[in-house]
């Protein structure tokens, strides 16, 4: 069967040890985690965790219901299956002379990225999109030499009306 | 009411219903020590080692649906229970550990007898809690039991700093009545119009064929799986940790199956065309090669976890739900669908059952020189009249008693299933003992496995409980002796027994009673009045043939139609 890309939107109680349940979780059952991120929400009980992972169609469904299972989990959803938005963030911290300044100036604003930081030697870059697109400006730069990256991993919210609940 | 937090723990475990303690104490948990001499209503019970603390309280909880307690101090208190906490965890057996845990101010200082048992234990309990305040310790416990014992039960673990347990600042208890859990829903069900498909299904059936594990005992769905199995008149096979789920003595029962399972129960398995599994997790004992497996069958499983559905063999049609419950309705839904159920073709499917039966897949070379494993267990089974609890520990002996005790009720055979956890028996007999004070409790065990929780034997005289001992004792670690056989050319690695110790001697200077026998002829004699001793523990070394093996026999990556029958070599049979 084959592996897609899947991406999990969780909701989980903001509670002690539940990152590492739910990180051990991936590991015992021999799942990778591709990217993830967690945040408290508007509900500060709460926490939402946002992952990526590849596996099959079967591999997706036991790892949905592994997660319902655990007790710190209140929702869980795969955001693979519905029209949702997903973005990431880059921080970047580059290499930069006087002579290259007007060259990353023009490629950052193509990507409609911002330099957000200076220095005699360096730029520091924000950039938002989606994977593919943080992709793309990282492989631009070719020559220019980075010093340091950091991505927040990806995003996820459904469109519409559509949301993940903390059915109370 | 004002209360210290080791008096409210107490408290706690009172309006639980708690009876037993099984305990060891230390620096962390002497506070809640102190509070415990104090009451007059739970008894604690002080084991030898922590890892009988925790075996002791699983069975406690499987021979009575309750769940087990355990109270232990920090640092080795909780390394010890790992392997009591995995083998509940398993076998999905509820059960609340209670450590104690440095004071919150050194926590993560690598303190004295620190360690962190929330993260050592996180992948061996079903659920974790590490008390973080005060007020906080009557929530954590209505939660703690909450989770252990309802949807598939499982072990919880209590890690409690010592400062909080101080006697010295007390606060005003109150016990919740209730208490909700938004991100726990430990049983969603949506049979609705699945409970019509699967009475369709399985009325349709023309081999029909029923596997049941441990989730009709720990669900009680034993009843409901009776009338059940009278309604339809269809085979019915237990998985090893299933077995008195259905009556073991009864006509449709097949006997168990799997790895050592009956060669009809597997080849049943192997030609049905609608398989039933109920409360079974198609352990890969159970279904030997998955691409093997019920080759023409639709499958309809039957679980209180959405998580085991599909998880290693993909089914038909699934129903989540308790065991009893889901039952019922099927039972009901049945009910109205009888008028469809294929008589003639049922018949027919008897027929080849009885035909497989004819196989007599249990019967063994007999000896009046050697004491024959399987013997003792029948001798056992005759003697107690099936009404006995077993326990046992892991290898041949608890294949032999599988197969040759037959369980007509549940809750009566308490083994270590998932886990295959040896030093089990023991501590567990013991915790049998206390939950059924005035049965019957027998633990049959092997030389080796005896001898991994050997020091409980001082447990059973403070409390002077009068358990049985059967040890079957071949001088090797038989199991793998088996193996070594099979797959490695008889090289024998590791798996003799040397030096071992003197049984009945060792019993004695325990204080109990050690008898050994080692002649076909005393077997009957010497056993019946060692079980007529109804007031003391009566340890009996049965010195047993040491070439024999557990058949029949499914190896690894064969089908249920593989099965050897008998010892590999001139009359090898595969069925
Ligand atoms: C704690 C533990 N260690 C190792 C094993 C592997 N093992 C399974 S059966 C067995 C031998 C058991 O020997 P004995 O208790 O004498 O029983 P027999 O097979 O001879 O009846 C061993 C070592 C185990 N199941 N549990
Ligand atoms: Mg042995």
């Amino acid at each position: 069967m084959e592996e897609k890309r899947h991406i999990l939107s969780l909701l989980v109680e903001n509670e002690f040890g539940s990152l590492s349940r739910i990180a051990g979780l991936f590991s015992a059952r021999g799942y990778n985690i591709h990217c993830l991120n967690v945040a408290p929400t508007n509900d500060e009980s709460i926490s939402r965790m946002t992952l990526v992972t590849f596996c099959n169609e079967q591999k997706i469904q036991k790892l949905m219901r592994l997660l319902e299972k655990l007790v710190d989990v209140v929702n869980v959803k795969d955001l693979t299956g519905e029209t949702h938005i997903e973005r990431e963030m880059l921080l970047m911290k580059i290499k930069c002379n006087k002579k290259q300044r007007n060259e990353l100036k023009r490629l950052t604003d193509i990507f409609r990225a911002r330099i957000i930081d200076v220095s005699d030697t360096t730029y520091t870059i924000e950039l938002t999109g989606v994977a593919e697109k943080i992709l793309a400006f990282i492989n631009s730069l070719g020559n220019i030499k980075i010093i340091e990256m950091v991505r927040s991993g990806t995003l996820g919210i459904s469109r519409g009306a559509e949301s993940l609940q903390s059915k109370g | 009411m004002k209360l210290s937090g080791s008096e409210i723990i107490i408290e706690c475990l009172k309006k639980e219903g708690v009876e037993y303690i099984f305990g060891y104490p230390g620096g962390a948990v002497l506070h809640i020590y102190d509070a415990l001499f104090a009451n007059k209503k739970i008894k604690h019970i002080l084991v030898r080692h922590e890892q009988g603390a925790t075996h002791a309280a699983d069975g406690y909880a499987r021979a009575c649906g309750k769940p087990g307690i355990v109270l232990v101090t920090s640092g080795p208190g909780i390394t010890n229970c790992v392997t009591g906490l995995a083998t509940a965890h398993m076998d999905s057996i509820p059960m609340i550990v209670i450590s104690g845990q440095v004071s919150r101010a050194y926590v993560g200082s690598d303190a004295f007898q620190e360690a962190d048992a929330t993260g050592i234990t996180r992948p061996v309990t079903k659920h974790n809690f590490l008390v973080d305040t005060r007020e906080s310790i009557p929530e954590v416990f209505k939660k703690a039991f909450m989770i252990a014992t309802t949807g598939r039960p499982g072990p919880v673990l209590i890690d409690v700093p010592k400062d909080l347990t101080d006697p010295k600042i007390k606060i005003p208890f109150e016990y919740p009545k209730k208490i909700k859990l938004r991100s726990y829903k430990p049983i969603k069900s949506d049979n609705k119009n699945k409970i019509t498909e699967a009475a369709k299904l399985i009325c349709d059936a023309s081999k029909p064929m029923i596997y049941t594990g441990g989730g009709v005992i720990l669900g009680k769905a034993h009843n409901q799986l009776k009338t059940l199995v009278k309604k339809l008149k269809f085979p019915i096979t237990n998985t090893l940790m299933g077995l008195g789920g259905y009556p073991g003595s009864d006509e449709n029962f097949l006997g168990m199956l799997g790895m050592h399972g009956t060669y009809e129960a597997n080849m049943a398995m192997h030609e049905c065309d609608v398989l039933l599994a109920i409360g079974a997790r198609f352990d890969d004992r159970v279904t030997g090669d998955t691409t093997k497996f019920c080759p023409s069958a639709k499958i309809i499983h039957i679980d209180v976890d959405p998580s085991s559905i599909s998880k290693i063999i993909e089914v038909d049609l699934s129903l989540v739900g308790q065991t009893s419950k889901v039952l019922n309705d099927l039972n009901k839904a049945i009910d109205l669908k009888k008028k469809n159920i294929k008589v003639n073709k049922i018949k027919k499917w008897w027929n080849q059952i009885n035909k497989w039966r004819q196989k007599k897949c249990l019967n063994y070379k007999k000896s009046n020189k050697i004491i024959k494993p399987q013997l003792v267990i029948e001798k056992l089974y005759e003697l107690t009249k099936g009404d006995a609890y077993i326990t046992s520990d892991v290898g041949q002996h608890q294949m032999w008693a599988a197969q040759y005790y037959k369980f007509d009720k549940p809750n009566r055979w308490i083994n270590s299933g998932g886990l295959g956890t040896m030093g089990f028996g023991l501590p567990a007999a013991m915790g049998v003992q206390f939950a059924h004070p005035k049965s019957s409790v027998i633990c049959i065990t092997g030389e080796a496995s005896i001898l991994m929780c050997i020091q409980e034997l001082s447990t059973c005289l403070q409390y002077r409980l009068p358990l049985k001992i059967v040890n079957l004792n071949n001088r090797y670690m038989g199991m793998v002796r088996q193996w070594q056989e099979f797959f490695y050319e008889g090289r024998y690695a590791m798996s003799y027994m040397d030096a071992l110790p003197d049984f009945a001697k060792l019993a004695s200077s325990f204080g109990h009673e050690g008898i050994t026998i080692e002649k076909p002829d005393d077997l009957e004699p010497m056993m019946k009045s060692a079980l007529s001793k109804k007031d003391k523990l009566v340890f009996i070394d049965v010195i047993t043939d040491q070439a024999e093996n557990v058949y029949p026999m499914i190896q690894s990556g064969k089908g249920h139609h593989e099965m050897h029958l008998s010892p590999t070599g001139s009359d090898t049979e595969l069925a």
